[in-house]
């Protein structure tokens, strides 16, 4: 896959939709390319984050660890982006990241994920309204599950 | 140190000092002779004179004298010449005049610089010594650079003067008297008309000087000072930098630079001042003869023809004078010099040579139990640290100490490394105070680490090897040139005053780390690095390192199979994907296409990097396969592609380090040639530009930057391209590069480089570890791991090992002190570095590998968190420079003390 190819897949993502195409491909320039056979980890829960996710192709499973062993709790399809939470507020990776099939994905540093928060504020508006939304579903689920509990 | 210069070069030099003085009056005779011979040869065969007769003849070479009371008696009869042959005869016994004068002349030169130089050596040599024994307290309070600069820089003028020191107010002296002499005999008060305006000179110039004298010595101490300064800039650099006070720097550098100037610009003017009025007082002298000689003559009390003798007596005596009076000058300056470094070097308390003696023999083991008496130690701003502490350690036994804040447990361990003195009470073996043996058995059956490493600019082996080179221990033989060159060396160290031991000799004691020679030394170094868990760091040093391979045979010998062996394991392990190997009549994906066309490393400057492009052989290569013109179009590509992606960005952005193809400062100049070459035909580029753009192209990797440039018609014409290169590879490229070859050792690459003989896959991006940790197990499965951390140990730290990480310096100093095998090992906080839970393993490891093969040292260490204490026979408890407690650790927990508290 192209260069010119990850740009639009990454302008699929939500997260960079609102960001001009000469960005993104400044992003997918300086990310990595990786690819993963199945059953190979991206990352671990408890591991320090270091990098964003975004696949381009493939599948991966979302796993918690619990007391039980460990649980799928959501599946990655192409086009999404994992794994940009812990370097967003510096906490350990909540979840393990194991690809389900051959995966490929473009791997985003930390600091060059940040570098272009900051400057370009498009882009960070766009993440943090990506955010917000994510958060009033959350919000809703929350009081959903409350009030279904009650 | 002998405080007058003057008597050290004569204690040190007398008897060359007369042997030259005796030479140079020597060398008078044939000087004054050549001052007869021209007016001979003018006199005689030239104007005639002797030869008026046509054929008459001259004797040459008479030996005739006229003795007192016997008369003239004549030696030899000489050989009768007619004027040609005369004139012959005498020129060529000019010539001959004039080669043994100029031989006498560099025989003297020689001699005096030859002197001088050795008293150079002498008087550096003794500085240096005296800096080995200057008392641990000096050196609070002095800056290495000034110590540096006065050995180096301020003795040097000494040498110059050396030579002269002694002759040349001799022979000065002795002229000025006769032409003094001279002139008394021709006019007894003319002559003391000139020796008054002498005396004069000899009272006021001195008396002038004296200023000089004040400023040359404040001229020496700025200069000494600024030399200080400027070193504690290059090692403070890092504080500089944190705290922006590069510019007080500056301001405080050119402040001194500025006093500096001053003193030198009025040393200047005094000095030009000094010898304008030596100049003057010297012409008064001929002013008064003329005025006072010819009031005399006009008088008619002196005879014309006496004082014209006075004046051409006198044109002998200011130049002897001006020399003089130079010399006295020259005499004061390193006087003073010689002095201020004297002042420096003399100190109270200085260690005695017999405790710092060169002993060969191994003293012996110490038996005695290490005990401090009634010690008392302060810091140098008289701040009690130990008060009156008196303990004892048993040999054998293991101990910790355990220090509050200010409990002092250091200045007991410094004490026992006689790192400082004690202020009262004393450190003992034994009976015998410490302080008293020779550091041949402190140094050899006692070693000391703390968190204060210092290393030196060498390599680690050299290093971890420090602690063993106390005496040459064999004697090298010398055969040829070398051996006449060794027996130079060791005459010229001995009329110095230098020692002339042989630093060639072997003087690592392989028998105190435990081996029997250089073969064997190594399991006991690799057993002290495992201890202190410094291995690993040391085969990645020398994973990263290229082999020396005259050194490191095995590696490069067994480099096949090491290959093989890791494409086995990495099949075997389902990761064949992790590394394209190069193959030479395939295209190595993972590579740039500069690495798949020359592929081979380049071992000279005519090939790497940029070079590459420009080279017109390879350009020419290029060419001939065609590819010349498809590298220029993806160059052009790439350098669009760059410059879209990267033009917005400041230089410093981090992005930049993404891109592989040119620097951020490189930008603007690839903008301007491209907008320059936009369609232009290919033809008309100059062939530099052509380089410049084709040389992007070199970079490019396909998988990583993904511009979708690589066909794979490109790709079999540059594997084409290669072997064209090969085949015609001019001679004097022959050396630039080394192909890569399956079956041979690369010496331009690393050893990682080496055994991987290929590329990572960009997009694994933990490969790297793997691979490592991979390459770790295939090099000890085939026995090669010794070699590896052998090349490891090649590994430069850097000036006082700043290459290395602090945790690394003070575990390479914990191994040094290990290594040893001493009978007592005292350790001072030595990991702190360390998170403490690596330093309770290697404290572990430490106190295993002391004890391996039944050796049982005694150990003493001063532990950074008391829970270490633990694992020690006994602990000693310091608060407030007081001994508290002192048990088993058992005993103290139950007792309930200070080490409780401080372990809850």
């Amino acid at each position: 896959m192209l260069l010119k190819d990850e740009v639009g897949m990454l302008q699929r993502v939500p997260l960079f939709s609102g960001i001009e195409p000469a960005k993104l491909k400044l992003l997918a320039f300086t990310s990595d390319r990786v690819s993963y056979g199945a059953g190979e980890i991206l990352f671990r829960q408890g591991d320090e984050g270091d990098a964003a996710y975004v696949i381009l192709s493939g599948r991966a499973d979302i796993l918690v660890d619990s007391d039980g062993g460990s649980i799928k709790v959501a599946e990655l399809v192409p086009n999404s982006i994992v794994g940009e939470i812990a370097i967003l507020c510096d906490v350990y990776r909540t979840a393990t990241v194991r690809a389900a099939s051959p995966l490929e994905a473009l791997r985003i540093r930390k600091d060059h994920f940040l570098r272009l928060m900051r400057e370009f504020p498009d882009m960070t508006i766009e993440m943090v309204r990506v955010l917000a939304d994510r958060l009033s579903h959350t919000t809703a689920d929350l009081i959903d599950a409350r009030s279904a509990k009650q | 140190m002998e405080p007058s210069l003057a008597r050290y070069i004569w204690t040190h030099t007398k008897k060359q000092q007369l042997w030259i003085l005796i030479i140079v009056l020597l060398s008078m005779i044939p000087y004054f002779m050549s001052f007869d011979l021209p007016k001979l040869i003018v006199n005689g065969p030239i104007q005639g004179k002797g030869f008026e007769q046509p054929g008459a003849t001259q004797p040459f070479m008479r030996l005739h004298y006229n003795l007192p009371f016997i008369g003239e008696v004549q030696f030899f009869s000489g050989f009768q010449l007619d004027r040609t042959t005369t004139l012959f005869a005498l020129s060529l016994v000019f010539l001959l005049l004039v080669i043994i004068n100029g031989l006498f002349k560099y025989y003297i030169n020689t001699y005096k610089g030859r002197l001088g130089e050795r008293m150079l050596r002498r008087i550096r040599f003794d500085l240096v010594d005296r800096v080995l024994r200057f008392p641990p307290r000096y050196f609070k309070r002095v800056k290495s650079a000034e110590v540096a600069t006065m050995v180096k820089d301020e003795v040097e003028p000494l040498g110059g003067f050396i030579g002269d020191a002694f002759l040349q107010p001799v022979l000065l002296g002795g002229q000025a008297l006769t032409a003094m002499l001279f002139i008394v005999v021709q006019n007894f008060w003319l002559g003391m008309i000139a020796a008054v305006i002498v005396a004069i000179q000899i009272v006021l110039i001195p008396r002038m000087r004296r200023r000089l004298i004040v400023l040359g010595r404040r001229r020496q101490l700025t200069a000494r000072a600024l030399s200080g300064r400027v070193g504690e800039i290059v090692d403070g650099i890092g504080a500089v930098h944190v705290h922006d006070t590069s510019n007080y720097e500056r301001a405080d550098i050119a402040a001194r630079l500025g006093l500096i100037f001053k003193i030198r610009f009025d040393l200047y003017q005094w000095k030009f001042m000094v010898k304008f009025l030596n100049n003057f007082l010297a012409q008064i002298t001929p002013f008064l003869f003329y005025m006072v000689g010819g009031y005399l003559v006009i008088q008619g009390r002196l005879d014309v023809g006496q004082l014209v003798a006075v004046i051409g007596a006198y044109k002998d005596l200011p130049g002897p004078m001006k020399e003089l009076i130079d010399w006295d000058q020259d005499r004061q300056d390193v006087q003073v010099k010689y002095q201020q470094v004297v002042e420096q070097f003399t100190v109270e308390g200085l260690i005695a040579p017999r405790i710092g003696a060169l002993t060969i023999d191994d003293p012996g083991p110490m038996t005695n139990p290490l005990s401090a008496i009634g010690l008392s130690m302060t810091d140098d701003g008289g701040a009690m640290l130990l008060d009156r502490i008196s303990l004892q350690v048993k040999p054998g036994e293991t101990v910790a100490l355990v220090s509050t804040s200010t409990g002092g447990a250091e200045a007991l361990a410094e004490a026992f490394a006689r790192l400082n003195w004690p202020e009262s009470g004393r450190v003992a073996s034994g009976a015998d105070d410490l302080l008293e043996l020779p550091e041949a058995v402190t140094g050899r059956r006692m070693s000391y680490a703390s968190s204060d490493v210092f290393l030196f600019q060498a390599s680690l082996r050299d290093n971890l090897l420090y602690g063993l080179k106390h005496a040459p221990l064999t004697s090298v033989t010398y055969d040829g040139a070398a051996a006449d060159q060794q027996r130079w060396n060791i005459d010229e160290a001995r009329r110095s005053g230098n020692p002339d031991l042989d630093i060639h000799s072997d003087w690592i004691d392989y028998a105190s780390a435990g081996a029997t020679g250089p073969h064997d030394l190594f399991e006991a170094v690799r057993q002290v690095l495992d201890a202190v868990l410094l291995s690993r760091d040391i085969l990645d040093l020398g994973l990263r390192s290229s082999a020396d391979l005259t050194r490191h045979t095995e590696l490069a010998g067994r480099i096949v199979e090491l290959r093989a062996a890791l494409r086995t394991r990495l099949e075997h392990e389902g990761l064949s994907g992790l590394v394209v190997p190069f193959e030479p009549g395939a295209y190595n994906k993972e590579a740039t296409i500069g690495q798949n066309l020359l592929f081979g490393a380049a071992a000279g400057p005519e090939l790497a990097d940029r070079a590459l492009a420009a080279n017109p052989y390879f350009a020419s290569v290029l060419r001939q396969a065609g590819l010349d013109r498809t590298l220029y179009e993806m160059g052009l590509e790439i350098a669009e592609q760059a410059i879209e992606l990267f033009a917005d960005l400041p230089p410093d952005h981090p992005f930049f380090q993404q891109l592989a193809f040119m620097s951020a400062e490189e930008i603007p100049a690839y903008e301007t040639l491209l907008q320059r070459l936009k369609n232009r035909p290919y033809e008309t580029v100059s062939e530099s530009d052509r380089a410049m753009i084709i040389t992007l192209s070199f970079a490019y990797i396909e998988p990583r930057h993904r511009f979708g440039l690589l066909s794979d018609e490109l790709m079999n014409k540059i594997v084409a391209a290669r072997n064209r290169f090969y085949e015609d590879l001019p001679p004097e490229l022959q050396n630039a590069v080394e192909r890569y070859d399956p079956a041979k050792y690369i010496a331009a690459a690393t050893v990682m480089e080496n055994v991987l003989f290929g590329r990572l896959g960009s997009n694994h991006p933990d490969a790297p570890d793997r691979i490592r940790s991979i390459v770790y197990d295939i090099l000890d499965e085939l026995g090669l791991y010794a070699e590896l951390l052998d090349v490891g140990l090649d590994f430069n730290v850097g000036a006082g090992g700043r290459r290395l990480t602090s945790g690394q310096r003070q575990k390479l100093d914990v191994a040094r002190a290990l290594l040893k095998r001493p009978d007592f090992l005292i350790l001072n906080r030595p990991l702190s570095a360390l998170d403490q839970r690596v330093q309770e393993k290697v404290l572990q490891n430490v106190l295993e590998e002391a004890r391996r093969d039944g050796r049982s040292p005694a150990i003493v260490w001063v532990v950074t968190n008391p829970t270490m204490a633990m694992m020690f026979d006994r602990v000693v408890v310091f608060d407030s420079g007081r001994l508290v407690e002192d048990g088993t650790h058992e005993t103290l927990l139950a007792g309930g003390g200070i080490l409780k508290e401080l372990l809850s």
